[in-house]
């Protein structure tokens, strides 16, 4: 079973978030990826052509997958390394279990990793008497508040410097009480030296991969802090656990797709880090892990190839369409419900956890199409959202007086000189009302839309009439 | 049926395809043998002086600092200044490399360990495998010569480029990898090193020093090794 999803609630979640003023300082933050990606993609000429070759890239390996995958396991196991494929997230969990009991772990550290919210794996591994440790700072921080990742890979963006302050004189109890953390490095540096201690003590060190190369059966992690090395070189044992779509042909094909993701995810030309795993420790090495283990997810991924969706699969987590996404920006990545938000998520979401429990996302979106356009892998996320809304519609999954508004609206749209004799007056009343202002603050029958936000005055004629006009005049 | 099996099963129905295809096999297969490189920017190409003035300028922007030495004997000089011009302790850790401990470190008063790092080390320094002017990036592999855990484990990490492994692109250091390790093949670790370590987590405050170095200084070494 994957972790459980508060989505179902997604429009309670939506009016907490709104009304969390706290939360409601924070999310501005995220609004800084903007110029910076801006700026790192004007810097690079070759910028767009390189989403293209990125895209064709991963067209042509999800076309392969099963040959690349068996290439790619070839060469792990050349390498001394050990494939472990699961069905599902429950097999996943099992897989790693198995290998930290075989080696009596009692400390896994842990760097980033999306799959691992996924499958619940911190949770599988405290009731197993197993401590598993974020060692990423902001994964580090919302492990201490008991909290789940608000973005993909900004986990922290909803909580304030002073949540953290707050946060760890709560629970650093062995550190001076009066102690001074009022600036951010004092914070990092009382994270540092904490989690360092856990990096040496860990038995075992589990990361996520960004990539999986089937040329040379190499896992690869991109991240800024260091926190994921350190992860995969001190303990005795390194686990990979990573979903099947992470494959990717060549270390070419890397360099192609590394050019576009830093500068989509944070506005960097390169992450700090970006390194090249290949099964344990060599022979005279005086360091890595003595044992390397890839835990292969599949969790519906196989059956989402070749279909309606199977686009969504040249996702590389870069955060890019969030960070970009109004409905993101005003409610934050809780309030979707599961592990994946922002655009992305509302497509993948559903397609993990059934319509059904995830049909909502799809319809947090203004279609505005900023993300589609900040995509590096040309995901035509607003395509993928709709689709999922005619499913929703098509199986009577959406809510009975929405469905009542479609069909009033169809039977308008239908019939346009009824339309026309319904829509004009109304228009023409409301921008006279309206015109001073420009806005309503209140209109009745609307109250659902105007409690969040003003809606824009019409400014008197319709579309129609002004086609007309203007079509006239052409004449 | 096993995990495994019913995973490539489930892949080929969805791609109606079978396990046994020769075009596809001959697609993947070349792909995989030729490696075909891709788009390649124009920032990190042209000649050595060229390729050194972006790589310094890229390297600059995202805080490492970068020093030219005119030959190797002028690093554990240079090394021990900058300790001592940045108030830091003069101790300094390396592996096995002898392009490192050929170098004249009796003539500094550098306390110098050798082998991997334990997590207590403040310095250490490294000979890179190559670097890659397009980005300022590093690229250093593990083994004996060069422990990886000097690249994360101490605050100021010193890197030592010599000019001559100075590359266009990322490319070109995975074609320096081929001929080294042989074709599909790698070291247990390749680190691309693009700056000091950082974080934003904190309401997205830049801070340097994360979990790895919190300065990386690269020495290049313009004559022979």
């Amino acid at each position: 079973m994957s972790v459980a999803s508060t989505t179902p609630r997604f429009k309670d979640n939506v009016h907490d978030a709104l009304n969390d003023q706290r939360l409601q300082g924070a999310l501005p933050h995220a609004r800084n990826f903007i110029g910076r990606r801006a700026d790192a993609a004007a810097r690079l000429p070759e910028f767009d052509a390189l989403r293209d070759s990125a895209r064709a890239i991963k067209d042509h390996t999800l076309a392969h997958l099963d040959l690349y995958l068996e290439a790619y396991e070839r060469k792990v196991v050349e390498a001394g390394g050990h494939v472990h494929y699961a069905r599902d997230s429950d097999e996943a969990v099992a897989i790693i279990l198995g290998v930290c009991k075989a080696r009596d772990a009692r400390v896994v550290t842990k760097g980033k990793s999306m799959v691992s919210e996924e499958i619940g794996l911190n949770a599988a591994l405290e009731r197993e008497g197993i401590v598993a440790v974020e060692t990423d700072l902001g994964e580090y921080v919302i492990q201490l508040r008991g909290e789940a990742p608000s973005h993909i890979i900004a986990p922290a963006i909803h909580v304030t410097r002073d949540d953290i302050e707050a946060d760890f004189r709560r629970l650093h109890r062995d550190l001076p009480p009066d102690r001074d953390l009022s600036r951010p490095e004092q914070l990092l540096g009382e994270a540092r030296a904490i989690l360092r201690d856990r990096f040496l003590s860990a038995d075992v060190g589990l990361t996520g991969a960004n990539f999986l190369v089937a040329e040379t059966g190499t896992s690869i992690i991109v991240t800024n802090e260091g926190n994921g090395d350190l992860t995969q070189t001190l303990p005795k044992v390194h686990i990979v656990l990573a979903s099947l779509e992470k494959i990717t042909p060549t270390l070419n094909d890397v360099a192609q797709i590394l050019r576009v993701l830093g500068r989509s995810a944070t506005g960097q030309d390169m992450s700090v880090y970006t390194t090249l795993s290949t099964g344990p420790r060599r022979a005279g090495d005086p360091d890595g892990p003595e044992e390397y283990h890839v835990v292969l997810l599949d969790n519906g991924r196989s059956a989402t190839l070749g279909g309606p969706f199977a686009e969504m699969l040249r996702c590389i987590r870069c955060g890019a369409c969030m960070n970009h996404c109004p409905v993101y920006h005003a409610v934050g990545g809780h309030a979707y419900g599961w592990v994946y938000p922002g655009p992305m998520g509302a497509v993948l979401t559903p397609l993990l956890i059934g319509v059904a429990e995830g049909g909502q996302l799809p319809n947090a979106s203004t279609f505005c199409g900023r993300c589609e356009a900040v995509c590096p892998m040309r995901i035509p996320l607003p395509k993928l959202m709709r689709r999922w809304r005619e499913r929703e519609f098509e199986r009577r999954l959406s809510p009975p007086l929405a469905r009542a508004g479609l069909r009033l609206w169809a039977f308008f749209a239908k019939r346009p000189a009824l339309y026309r004799l319904a829509v004009e007056p109304t228009m023409r009343a409301l921008g006279l009302i309206g015109r001073r202002r420009g806005r309503f603050a209140w209109l009745p029958l609307a109250g659902g839309w105007t409690r969040g936000r003003d809606f824009a005055a019409p400014q008197g004629a319709t579309f129609q009439s002004r086609w007309r006009a203007k079509s006239g005049a052409v004449k | 049926m096993s995990a495994r099996d019913e995973i490539f099963a489930s892949i080929r129905r969805s791609l109606a395809v079978g396990p046994v295809d020769a075009p596809r096999r001959d697609a993947v297969a070349a792909r995989l043998a030729q490696a075909p490189v891709g788009i390649v920017p124009r920032r990190g190409q042209g000649e050595a002086a060229e390729r050194l003035a972006t790589f310094r300028s890229e390297a600059e922007r995202v805080q490492t600092t970068v020093a030219e030495v005119a030959a190797a004997a002028a690093v554990p000089a240079k090394i021990a200044g900058y300790l001592r011009e940045n108030n830091l302790p003069a101790t300094l850790r390396f592996g096995d490399d002898n392009r490192l401990a050929d170098m004249p470190w009796g003539a500094t008063a550098l306390e110098i360990a050798r082998g991997p790092s334990e997590g207590d080390d403040l310095n250490a320094v490294s000979a890179a495998f190559a670097a890659v002017a397009e980005t300022g990036t590093l690229a250093l592999v593990s083994g004996p010569d060069n422990p990886t855990t000097l690249n994360f484990l101490p605050d100021n990490h010193f890197v030592v480029l010599f000019a001559e492994d100075l590359v266009a692109d990322m490319e070109s250091v995975f074609a320096k990898l081929r001929l080294a390790c042989g074709s599909g093949a790698l070291p247990r670790t390749v680190n691309f090193i693009t700056g000091p370590s950082r974080s934003a987590d904190i309401e997205q405050t830049l801070l340097l020093g994360a979990h790895g170095p919190r300065r990386l200084h690269v020495m290049v070494v313009k004559g022979r090794s």
